[in-house]
């Protein structure tokens, strides 16, 4: 039974890996069509020479790093308190929103906002997207950074407070420190959450907001493309990246 | 205890406003009435509530709940020999387990879009097919249920393996052992020892997959090009070609129900277990 498990196993990570490396490897192809023609950077070039792609990545870098900063710092003071003494309600909301369904999440902020600009003459925008994006993060940030704080003592702080430090200083100094790995992490999380969303962010945005996403959806509903596929494979090893350099961080620290 | 006051505000206030709220006014709305021009109007009433009920919608929701089922036991069935194996590979589990998150990491988006590349009539597994000889006509493999259900086997496969592997990996290995040891085959030992031991794994990554295979929007409206309506675009079309706000908010209202009556009911059996 051990040798027919890892041939499955070794199927079974083909069919994770496979799909996104064919979609790579045609990105170099030279012909449009799925039949190898050569080696070219063609299709690279084409996303340089695309306005409403290179709009859409500035727009994707401004919110997911404005919307990251915000919810990693809300959602780390939040895992803070939570952990300092338990809110069931808080909890149980945050994990709500957590399976909340996209769809449902994006109609029900679009709807709030067309309700708000009744009264308030503004109109959807980059700012919208900022603020759904980083509702929808701060519970991803909670849950990291929580589970870095179940190995933390709370006998540190004390001992800190009773050599005279006040409760903020013991904080600051004590435990923030020891949750900079989880920090990160969560850091991390929230972004590419908030790089990749789709659903959420095509019902909040403006017409001058327009994402990465939203334009490779746009792309993608009218058929395959290749230019896709070169943007597939620079979103893909640039995170994959990422995602290795925070491992190491992690392991480092 | 002041300080904790002021780290929980921030989280309190945006959760109130981007999450508490706008899910208010989506349930004030699925009680109103369609405006004539979209959006809504007075009075109140429960007619969106009433039109849940028609056979066209009602096979929509069907349609969903049998295709979320049939993506969680693809997943189970697909991700518990490999949960098994990263498991009881003496070696490289670490390795393994990035392996399995990794696609999980980069872009949803962009793994859907890959089988829509490699489906596609003019894709690598039709021209494949025809060069080889073995077909004329390239297969319609793309905008069918078939498609569907392969994304989000796809796409959630990950949260499957993740809470299978934890279980499996906090079992016992001397009760497999203890098994064979009294005559059972490896076979045996497997479905009487090893899966029934596995359940709270099994169920975790369940209710993981069914919940957003259940709400789905971008993988039907991608892969399915349209033609397979889930309730994710139910919702979405009455929100946006339809406007019905009214009905689009009742049925937001339904699925929201449904997946909260889940969630609950497997926090509470997981409360119950750790008692």
């Amino acid at each position: 039974m051990k040798r027919w498990l890892a041939v499955y196993a070794a199927a079974f990570f083909a069919f994770l890996h496979l799909p996104l490396l064919t979609l790579a490897v045609f990105s170099f192809n030279s012909s449009q069509f799925t039949v190898w023609e050569g080696f070219s950077l063609d299709w690279y070039r084409a996303i340089v020479r695309t306005p409403q792609i290179m709009e859409g990545t500035w727009n994707s870098i401004i919110i997911a790093l404005t919307a990251t900063a915000i919810s990693t710092v809300v959602g780390t003071l939040c895992a803070y308190g939570l952990w300092k003494r338990k809110s069931p309600f808080l909890t149980g909301s945050l994990y709500l929103s957590l399976v909340t369904p996209e769809i449902v999440t994006g109609i029900a902020l679009l709807a709030m906002f067309q309700f708000v600009f009744r009264w308030l003459h503004w109109q959807l925008g980059l700012y919208t997207v900022i603020l759904a994006h980083v509702a929808f993060s701060i519970p991803y940030v909670v849950i990291v950074v929580l589970s870095r704080l179940r190995t933390a003592s709370p006998v540190l702080e004390e001992a800190a407070m009773d050599l005279g430090a006040t409760e903020w200083q013991a904080f600051l100094y004590v435990t923030l420190p020891s949750l900079v790995p989880g920090i990160i992490a969560a850091a991390l999380l929230a972004l590419t959450v908030s790089f990749d969303d789709y659903v959420i962010t095509s019902m909040v945005a403006g017409i001058d907001s327009e994402t990465l996403p939203m334009v490779i959806y746009a792309m993608a509903r009218r058929g395959a493309s290749p230019v896709i596929n070169a943007i597939s494979a620079l979103i893909t090893v640039f995170f994959g990246l990422l995602i290795l350099i925070s491992e190491r961080v992690r392991a480092a620290g | 205890m002041n300080l904790r006051r002021w780290f929980l505000f921030p989280s309190w206030l945006w959760m109130a406003a981007l999450f508490a709220t706008p899910l208010a006014i989506v349930l004030a709305y699925s009680f109103l009435t369609r405006g004539v021009y979209g959006g809504i109007e007075q009075p109140w009433t429960v007619e969106s509530y009433q039109r849940l009920f028609d056979p066209l919608y009602l096979s929509i929701y069907l349609r969903s709940i049998v295709m979320a089922i049939a993506s969680t036991g693809f997943c189970l069935v697909l991700g518990f020999p490999a949960a098994l194996f990263i498991a009881s590979s003496p070696q490289h589990k670490n390795l393994y387990l990035q392996l399995v998150m990794l696609p999980f990491w980069t872009s949803f988006l962009v793994r859907t879009y890959a089988w829509l590349f490699l489906l596609r009539d003019t894709g690598l597994i039709n021209s494949a097919l025809q060069a080889m000889g073995i077909i004329e006509n390239p297969l319609p493999m793309l905008y069918n249920d078939g498609a569907v259900l392969l994304g989000l086997v796809y796409g959630y496969l990950p949260f499957m393996v993740l809470p299978i592997y934890a279980t499996l990996e906090r079992m016992d290995p001397s009760l497999a052992d203890a098994a064979a040891d009294l005559g059972a085959r490896p076979l045996a030992t497997l479905f009487r020892v090893t899966i029934p031991l596995c359940k709270p794994g099994i169920i975790a990554g369940s209710v993981l997959v069914f919940i957003p295979s259940l709400g789905a929007y971008l993988t039907p409206d991608l892969l399915g090009g349209g033609r397979t309506v889930l309730i994710g675009n139910l919702v979405q079309n009455q929100f946006t070609t339809a406007r019905d706000w009214p009905f689009g908010s009742a049925v937001s209202i339904i699925l929201m129900g449904l997946v909260t009556v889940l969630v609950w009911a497997f926090l509470r059996r997981e409360s119950e277990n750790l008692a």
